[in-house]
């Protein structure tokens, strides 16, 4: 499978070095190996959900715990937490750090992915969600270290759209 | 049976579990008993207090969570009773209220529409479909000294545990709730994290 085993290492290393112990997640292609990861390592926590909005439930209790979480998804899992996003994260002002796999856009093969990503953006823009993108391996912990940060300190959710040059190696 | 009862009955074992309620009434009515800092009202997102009780649990697994839910609720976010049955918290308590309305969002307001039931007026069975979900321990109960028993029982004991609780669609005698939602939000971790050490 071509998804980048080397950059999910580095993501999931990011979210590790960031206090993260607690992952929810629904699994798309590109999250396969950091769902892996998580299920690996006895370290850490992961929920496996059955529908992404209670994703947002679940890091707003772990957050009150005083645990650090991370939810891992899709465009359309994204799409489809919004009520939860608005109606606890941003409503009671809740950390929630959200690694969207960003699909649907330049380079994207599968007619069923080409929508939902065209209102991620437009959607967290509208939200005054901060986001912004993780293409590069050398910008990965970076990125996610400032997401955390700010997520804390703004008591916001926010997200970090994983880009297909970062997840996905072309077959050669 | 009333909530009000139920909850009274159940009140005092409170004291030391975090509890999260659902909007409308059952945050009103467990309220008007005593507000407490261990309490957190979930005022929107139907659904997902038992989501957020799954966080806590998981994250605090000596400390006992107490979700009270509504059958309104439930029926939201059905998936998330699977989530939390294969999660299997032993430390979990999911109280459900059955009045078989959607009465806190319109359905028992003034001059709101008399009744808009849900589906548990027709026969769909939350405590069936908890238990089918994985639940080890899921209860149907329609007296008060049923629910008095099977909550204590839960509230005490060490199996995630789901009891379902037919309850009048009777409307709080008031909704006032005069601790400030973001008040309420910081007061809740505050108790959740500085008790002793406990994980």
């Amino acid at each position: 499978m071509p998804v980048s085993v080397a950059n999910s290492q580095l993501v999931y290393d990011a979210m590790k070095g960031v206090g993260v112990t607690l992952v929810s997640a629904l699994p798309e292609t590109w999250l396969v190996h950091l769902v892996r990861m998580a299920d690996d390592d006895p370290e850490m926590t992961l929920v496996r959900l059955a529908k992404e909005e209670e994703g947002v439930g679940i890091s707003a209790g772990a957050h009150f715990a005083g645990v650090k979480s991370a939810m891992l998804l899709q465009n359309h899992g994204f799409l489809q937490a919004i009520n939860g996003i608005v109606g606890v994260s941003l409503l009671y002002k809740i950390p929630l750090l959200m690694l969207i796999t960003d699909r649907g856009s330049f380079g994207e093969k599968d007619p069923w992915q080409t929508e939902g990503g065209k209102y991620t953006r437009p959607v967290l823009d509208a939200l005054h969600i901060a986001h912004d993108d993780l293409t590069r391996p050398e910008e990965v912990q970076p990125k996610v270290a400032k997401a955390m940060t700010l997520a804390h300190s703004s008591l916001s959710p926010v997200a970090l759209l994983l880009q297909r040059d970062l997840m996905w190696e072309e077959p050669k | 049976m009333k909530r009000i009862d139920c909850l009274r009955a159940i009140y005092p074992e409170l004291d030391d579990c975090a509890v999260v309620t659902i909007m409308g009434a059952v945050a009103a009515e467990l309220y008007s008993l005593g507000h407490r800092a261990n309490f957190f009202y979930l005022e929107h997102a139907m659904g997902l207090a038992s989501s957020i009780g799954l966080g806590i649990a998981l994250s605090k697994p000596s400390r006992k969570v107490v979700v009270i839910d509504g059958d309104g609720s439930v029926l939201m976010n059905l998936g998330g009773l699977t989530t939390i049955a294969r999660s299997r918290p032993k430390n979990l308590v999911h109280l459900i209220f059955d009045n078989e309305t959607l009465l806190s969002v319109g359905g028992g307001a003034p001059g709101g529409y008399k009744w808009f039931t849900t589906a548990t007026s027709t026969g769909s069975d939350l405590a069936g479909i908890a238990k089918a979900a994985g639940y080890p321990r899921s209860q149907l109960v329609r007296e008060l000294g049923d629910f008095e028993e099977a909550a204590l029982d839960a509230i005490k004991g060490d199996e995630l545990s789901c009891i379902v609780a037919k309850v009048d669609a009777e409307m709080p005698k008031s909704f006032l709730i005069d601790v400030h939602m973001l008040e309420n939000r910081f007061e809740f971790p505050r108790w959740l994290q500085s008790k002793g050490g406990v994980n």
